[in-house]
């Protein structure tokens, strides 16, 4: 298609740069293909499989104690962590797209650092600083706090890890908002907390959606860096994704599949939600750009 | 309410956008900080409005020292460029925002608020807007309904940052005209920023010419216009001349033509420069004295209501610039390639060569 597009734009209004039928088939027939094979396939096998030995055995699954505690603990995890991560990027988003201060762009270097770390490092650095031979271990031993093979320590990693997503998001949303609107509030005598509740939110707050739905996908789907601090203590420090591959080490592919299946679903309606709210933004977007 | 600057400064970085800054503002006036851009006015204007903070000096109100006082305390009304409207509320809720934020103890009822709004609407004559977007909006209305919803918290202190810059011309000439009878009728101190020299003239009380930071002059729009007290000022307000030469004991010779100069009596042979408006030049068929300049006409081009003829000079000093009333023009018959003599009938000289 981007081949017809370009052809198009470069000889105008000839009837020979239009590609025959049987070309654009093709090319639409290889995009959509390559698509199934290695999207919608996979997607399918996952559902096929967790239903492979029927709804009952599907359910039955789902019920296990184990993996019951493991969708409690993830969404405990994700109820945690979205919150701080919402708190903590409009704070970052806010600072960084309404004024200028020294050291702004190393901030920002700063909040892109959970995206170019490997999860498992992001896992590491709290055993190095929370575990019994990290820094604090014996000092946190000593109080028994329990943070390394903990709830605690797995909330840390996931927060670290999704950082990014909502200040992310919200940087250059703001950032092509400008400040006038939020001067005029204050000159027409609006505090600090009037003016964001009443006029900078409104204006982001289908941005924060979109950020807050990527923070929960990951916090809830994040493997790597919850996987070298929770110590895989079953029924108690196990999210979905390594109750998923436990399982599956088990050679219970049915079970397995069941449990993955609830990621897939969640990555389904993240995806509808997504696209709702990317819309709202661009709706959002052109209306500024019209005021101006 | 009346404002008064006492040597602010204010640098951003290395740069100084303003330096020891001096101006008073009567109350009830209207007045126009005008210059080109980077000279330093919008910057006073947010300061006085709060939105910025000087580095040295001091702002009062009425007498009172309000340098450290926040915006939401100073009681301005401020009007962007772009209009700054509140792009999620009706035309409505954005004129009544600043009454709805207010403390609890001082908000008015709700058909308090309903009523000022429509006083308001009617004032900008868009009361048929109320529940429409800014969007759904022209930028003249846009700019309306941004001086509505500054007025309806009955500022002391009226400020508007270029309020006509991102308007087309017709557009722009109604509203600066509406804005010069709103004033007279509501009488609230107003500061305006421009770099429209037509605009100053036409709307303000008082000009203040600013450049590079600092004020050049300030006058009423004939003071600063028919006495520039700069090169600076000269340049900016309309067409100039420039015509190089010296001064001796009262006595300007530019480029051929001997002028008199009573202002530089004691001047001793000392280099100067001459500015002339470009309406200020008549042209002659015959030369009568030595305050002609001998010339060939360039090009002429019909420019409205007057006639510009691009002369030029035959002593190879270049080209001026003559703008002659379309019947001038008419009685005269100019052609292109026509020797002519340029006549300046008012000059004004300036020693030590300024640079612009």
């Amino acid at each position: 298609m981007q081949v017809a597009k370009h052809h198009k734009s470069g000889v105008k209004g000839s009837r020979s740069t239009t590609e025959p039928a049987w070309v654009r088939y093709l090319l639409l027939a290889v995009a959509l293909g390559f698509l199934s094979l290695f999207l919608l396939l996979p997607l399918a096998a996952v559902f096929v499989q967790a239903l492979d030995k029927g709804w009952e055995a599907y359910l039955a699954a789902l019920k296990e104690p184990d993996t019951l505690s493991a969708i409690w603990l993830t969404v405990l995890t994700a109820a945690c962590c979205v919150p701080v991560n919402l708190f903590f990027g409009i704070v970052a988003a806010w600072a960084i797209a309404k004024f200028s201060f020294p050291g702004k762009s190393l901030l920002i270097t700063l909040i892109d650092l959970p995206f170019s770390v490997s999860p498992v490092v992001s896992g590491l650095i709290y055993v190095l600083i929370f575990g019994l031979q990290g820094w604090l271990g014996p000092w946190l031993q000593a109080h028994d706090i329990k943070i390394i093979f903990a709830v605690p320590g797995i909330v840390l990693a996931t927060v670290f890890v999704t950082f990014p997503f909502v200040a992310r998001e919200l940087i250059p949303l703001m950032e092509s908002q400008g400040r006038d609107e939020e001067e005029a509030a204050l000159t027409l005598g609006a505090s600090g907390l009037q003016t964001f509740f009443r006029v900078t939110f409104p204006n982001i707050k289908w941005g924060v959606l979109y950020g807050v739905i990527l923070c929960n996908a990951r916090a809830m789907g994040e493997f790597g860096a919850v996987s070298v601090v929770s110590g895989h203590v079953r029924g108690s420090t196990n999210t979905i994704p390594l109750q998923v591959e436990i399982l599956y080490n088990e050679y219970s592919y049915a079970a397995a599949f069941a449990v993955a299946s609830l990621l897939a679903l969640l990555a389904l309606v993240t995806l509808v939600l997504k696209t709702v709210a990317e819309w709202k933004i661009q709706q959002t977007l052109s209306e500024a750009e019209s005021e101006r | 309410m009346s404002i008064e600057i006492e040597g602010i400064g204010k640098n951003f970085g290395a740069f100084a956008a303003l330096s020891n800054v001096n101006l008073n503002v009567p109350s009830g006036e209207l007045v126009a900080l005008l210059g080109p851009s980077g000279s330093g006015k919008t910057t006073l204007l947010r300061i006085i409005a709060g939105l910025e903070s000087p580095d040295s000096g001091r702002v009062l109100f009425n007498g009172e020292e309000a340098t450290q006082r926040q915006v939401q305390d100073r009681q301005v009304g401020f009007v962007f460029q772009h209009y700054a409207l509140f792009r999620h509320m009706t035309v409505f809720d954005n004129i009544a925002f600043g009454l709805t934020v207010k403390p609890k103890k001082l908000r008015p009822g709700k058909q308090e608020i309903r009523d000022k709004v429509y006083t308001l609407l009617k004032l900008i004559q868009l009361e048929q807007l109320a529940d429409r977007y800014p969007g759904q909006l022209s930028g003249g209305q846009r700019q309306r309904v941004a001086l509505a919803r500054a007025l309806a918290v009955e500022p002391q202190v009226l400020l508007l940052d270029e309020p006509f810059g991102a308007l087309d011309a017709k557009v722009r000439l109604e509203l600066r005209r509406w804005l010069r009878r709103l004033h007279d009728e509501i009488h609230v101190t107003s500061v305006f920023v421009t770099h429209d020299q037509e605009e100053a003239l036409e709307v303000a009380d008082r000009i203040v010419v600013m450049n590079r930071g600092s004020i050049e002059q300030q006058g009423t729009p004939s003071e600063v216009y028919d006495h520039p007290a700069t090169p600076f000022v000269f340049d900016f307000l309309g067409n100039v001349n420039l015509f190089q030469g010296r001064v001796h004991k009262g006595t300007a010779q530019m480029g051929g033509m001997n002028l008199s100069s009573p202002e530089h009596a004691s001047a001793v042979d000392a280099p100067a420069v001459g500015y002339v408006r470009s309406h200020d030049i008549a042209i002659e068929r015959v030369a009568t004295d030595a305050g002609a300049l001998e010339a060939n006409v360039r090009y002429l081009l019909s420019v409205g209501p007057l006639v510009r003829v691009d002369l030029m000079l035959s002593n190879g000093d270049g080209t001026i610039e003559v703008d002659l009333p379309r019947e001038e023009a008419d009685r005269l018959q100019l052609s292109v390639g026509e020797k002519v003599f340029a006549r300046p009938r008012k000059m004004r000289v300036f020693v030590d060569d300024y640079q612009i």
